[in-house]
């Protein structure tokens, strides 16, 4: 068995974890993200997109969680599939909503900067449909848990969903590697290093580290609201047989 | 110093971070508010 951190282990040590992390996560997100935005809007046009360039600090972070987060989806799914582990599962089933919002957001914001940048609002290229199928596979996951009475089939048929869904994250990375696409290429991790200036990079890279800890605050508070309903639903449950 | 004049493209640039807002503010208040209603059941359901 793959050993898990002990607060991952056990509900109740989670739950002292997560009372103090996620407030402080929390916090964190908040003062990295008024440094990104202060960074964001006291740096100068870019000489191309001119002040589009300050959508790329809301898009990019937003389309780095939106694959981050599944990742974090399956992961969880993978640990509550193989080794029916409560908290994995109440990890996942919390992930869902979130990936699904940051994933909205970097096509809204894509679309926003697509427009005055390629004239066009969508295009139907692989990064761009690979990115709507991930948002798809977020509500289907949602739409999945929801349809069956049966808690733990719900939970087994989503996981299964969640790992299948995977292949596609690859898909949504190289797709303007493998493919002609009117989205650029990687301008951040690449082998050669950065392709963006400085003044650009520490702006985005804040705002970047900001939805992560937003990320790391929300998923941490609903788990735990997950093992509340878990704890509700089992005391109601006693009470009705009692 | 600070630039929100995003001059010809403000069209596209507030609409981004209005909505980039509207959907964080919606994300923490659905996690907050689920998370305070179940708590809420378990510990009155838990006495």
């Amino acid at each position: 068995m793959i050993p898990a951190p002990a607060f991952l282990s056990n509900p109740e040590r989670f739950m002292a974890f997560s009372r103090w992390a996620a407030p402080m996560f929390g916090l964190l997100a908040a003062v990295l993200a008024l440094a990104g935005l202060w960074l964001g809007f006291t740096a100068p046009e870019d000489y191309q997109q001119g002040d589009t360039v300050r959508i790329m600090f809301i898009h990019v972070p937003a389309a780095y969680m939106s694959m981050f987060v599944y990742a974090c989806l399956a992961g969880a799914s993978f640990l509550s599939l193989i080794f029916r582990h409560a908290l994995a599962d109440a990890a996942a089933r919390a992930a869902a909503p979130l990936g699904a919002a940051f994933t909205f957001l970097a096509l809204v914001t894509g679309s926003l900067w697509g427009r005055p940048m390629w004239g066009t609002w969508w295009e139907w290229d692989a990064r761009m449909t690979s990115v709507l199928i991930l948002f798809l596979l977020y509500v289907s996951y949602m739409a999945l848990r929801a349809s069956l009475d049966d808690e733990t089939k719900a939970a087994r048929a989503a996981a299964i969903l969640a790992l299948v869904g995977i292949v596609n994250l690859p898909v949504v990375k190289f797709s303007v590697d493998w493919w002609n696409s009117l989205h650029q290429g990687a301008s951040v991790f690449r082998a050669d290093g950065p392709a963006m200036p400085p003044i650009f990079l520490w702006p985005l890279g804040l705002m970047a580290l900001a939805y992560t800890a937003a990320f790391g605050s929300l998923w941490l508070v609903g788990i735990r609201a997950e093992v509340w309903r878990r704890r509700a639903e089992a005391a109601a449950l006693r009470a009705a047989r009692s | 110093m600070l630039d929100f004049d995003a001059g010809k493209y403000a069209a596209f640039v507030w609409p981004a971070y209005a909505i980039t807002g509207v959907v964080f503010a919606g994300m923490i208040w659905a996690t907050l508010a689920r998370a305070r209603r179940w708590r809420r059941r378990a510990e009155k359901d838990g006495q």
